[in-house]
């Protein structure tokens, strides 16, 4: 025990008089939590929509001036063909383009039944997906209005009960103005103290290899595992402290909504952090050089990122793909600080997740602690 | 075995792969002796002084070092030896205090033990004035001075050197020595690697590793009179080359 304190004792000394060490600490959660929120947005505006209108009725002219009236879409081109349409989607003039054939009008009324293409620029395929939501809302409101309006031509009583209309009305729960800010801070969050946790804990044992006191450190008595919490107890300390001034941060510049317990987040990042910086120590092992140590962790940092859900639904990748995010601690982390913080999730729904890490960060702590051998 | 001895090293040997870095050894150091380890580069001698520290496992042969098996008692060899390698082995980042408290503390010294070492320390150097300074802002001379203290500030049974004085003035060489005969003197075995056949003349025995073995082993003046040498420059050449 007695070892362990000395040792963490010189890590803090040795932490806090680097100076980049305190910019990482403080700066990095500031400008990360500022910048990335802003720019991590699904949310689209004046989406660049191409029309073809064949018809030239009212309806479809009333249909046009719905889009245009829209805050999402602002219309670019108005094309004749078309091959025209195609031409400005292919020169990224339109971002989709609306084909209304001729006869709309009439098939509406006499057919009830009318039909609209259209043509989206896929390139993106999750972006088309909300264009494509966008603008069948557009459509489907036009729809009810239109249909409302016939029908008074027609006859005040009568109604047709084939007609009747669906209205679907969404209530977007746990984040009810679909604020992509509330979404995304928390996940940036975990982004954070995983980042702090990999790098520093990566760099820290190499370190002692590149000047070589490691050597002196092997020949003295320090217990190996009295080496390794010693040196990891100050990351875990300032991991969490960094949680803790970033979700300030957040409640500050974002009024992230903080509905669950804090120490339900706590016990949960806690947790996440032994196995962040088993991480960051395994890679420590594996390299020679502090910038070997920094290419693999930026390897591994991305990966991480990519696939933990944080900007593209798991749910939407291939099968195997999403068997590798279970390998991925910050999907972990990031699942489960949503659901604390958004829908209030307590310790009882993210009690699996942390079963997971525990013996996520056993296996990946013990494999670190035999490779890091104090014999050569 | 014999407890006159601080260390006994019997047909030690070291071998990665079909490469012999270490072959069949065997030596003794007495208590209070300063043992030079010479040999050039690659002859096996830091191979060697790491399976001594319990650094490196041996690949057969015994030994024991301060009476304990290198085999068995790695943790109690390591309480009783101290250990300073040609790198640099305090840290930059810390002041004099704060790395002799580190390390002080490291071999279990009490707290009031380190308070009092440390001014000892500070006032037979004459550094009231830099105790509060960052190492990396001191001279490399002084450095060593400073890590050689602190591996012998738990008073071990021996201190191991692995060329110390690399990169290191004359005049600062020549003080660095003066606290290596103090610590013999008050009982500490030195076992000491160099490259300098000057100091080699400061050791009380010598051996001269070649290609893995101890071609030589006695006093400067034993080797000078059986290699017919005129200073132990010539006996180093005369071995290196082979005769």
């Amino acid at each position: 025990m007695r070892n362990i304190k000395i040792i963490i004792k010189k890590e803090f000394k040795q932490i806090f008089r680097t100076r980049t060490m305190l910019g990482i600490i403080f700066v990095m959660p500031i400008i990360q939590l500022l910048i990335l929120a802003q720019a991590a947005t699904y949310e689209m505006k004046d989406i660049r929509i191409c029309v073809i209108d064949m018809d030239k009725s009212s309806t479809s002219r009333e249909l046009i001036n719905k889009f245009s009236a829209s805050n999402y879409f602002k219309l670019s081109v108005y094309a004749n063909s078309e091959k025209e349409a195609e031409s400005a989607l292919g020169h990224d003039k339109a971002d989709v383009y609306i084909n209304i054939e001729n006869g709309f009008e009439r098939n509406l009324i006499r057919e009830n039944k009318s039909n609209i293409m259209l043509v989206v620029n896929a390139i993106d395929g999750a972006r088309a997906a909300v264009i494509i939501n966008y603008a069948s809302s557009v459509i489907f409101d036009y729809n009810s209005e239109f249909r409302d309006k016939y029908l008074s031509i027609i006859s005040k009583e009568y109604i047709n009960p084939e007609l009747k209309t669906i209205s679907i009305v969404n209530q977007n729960w746990f984040n009810p103005e679909l604020d992509y800010k509330t979404f995304m801070v928390p996940g940036l969050l975990v982004l954070l103290v995983s980042i702090a946790g990999l790098f520093l804990s990566g760099m820290n044992i190499v370190k002692e290899k590149e000047i070589g006191t490691i050597e002196q450190l092997n020949v003295t008595p320090i217990k190996k595992h009295e080496l390794i919490i010693g040196k990891l107890i100050p990351f875990w300390i300032i991991g969490l402290f960094e949680l803790g001034f970033g979700l300030l941060v957040a409640k500050l510049f974002y009024q992230t909504p903080i509905i669950g317990s804090l120490l339900d987040l706590y016990i949960f990042a806690s947790v996440f952090m032994v196995l962040v910086l088993g991480i960051g120590f395994f890679i420590s092992n594996i390299a020679a050089t502090q910038q070997q140590s920094m290419f693999l962790t930026w390897f591994f940092t991305v990966i991480f990122i990519l696939l933990s859900g944080l900007f593209t639904a798991i749910e939407n990748m291939p099968g195997w793909a999403q068997t590798i995010t279970m390998f991925n601690p910050l999907k972990y982390f990031i699942d489960a600080v949503r659901m604390i913080l958004l829908k209030g999730a307590g310790l009882k729904e993210i009690i699996g997740y942390i079963y997971i890490l525990i013996i996520y960060a056993i296996i990946i702590n013990s494999l670190a602690a035999i490779m890091y051998k104090k014999t050569v | 075995m014999n407890n006159e001895f601080s260390i006994e090293v019997e047909h030690l040997s070291k071998h990665f792969g079909s490469f012999r870095a270490v072959d069949d050894i065997s030596f003794n150091v007495k208590k209070g002796e300063i043992f030079g380890f010479l040999g050039a580069n690659g002859a096996g001698k830091s191979t060697a002084m790491k399976m001594l520290c319990g650094l490196s496992k041996p690949s057969a042969g015994k030994a024991k070092i301060a009476g304990f098996d290198i085999y068995k008692d790695t943790e109690k060899i390591k309480k009783s030896i101290g250990y300073m390698s040609q790198k640099f082995s305090l840290y930059d980042d810390l002041n004099l205090k704060e790395n002799i408290q580190f390390y002080a503390g490291i071999y279990g010294l009490n707290n009031n033990l380190i308070t009092h070492k440390t001014n000892e320390l500070i006032s037979k150097f004459g550094l009231e004035n830099s105790a509060k300074k960052l190492l990396r802002e001191m001279p490399l001379g002084w450095k060593q001075k400073l890590a050689f203290s602190v591996a012998v500030i738990h008073s071990p049974e021996i201190v191991f050197l692995d060329e110390p004085t690399g990169g290191v003035d004359p005049i600062t060489r020549r003080q660095f020595w003066e606290l290596i005969y103090e610590a013999a003197d008050s009982g500490v075995t030195v076992f000491v690697t160099t490259h300098y056949m000057d100091e080699a003349e400061y050791c009380q025995r010598i051996s001269m590793m070649n290609a893995g073995k101890i071609v030589a082993l006695g006093s400067p003046n034993e080797l000078k009179n059986s290699y017919s040498a005129d200073n132990m420059d010539e006996v180093f050449q005369k071995i290196a080359r082979g005769n």
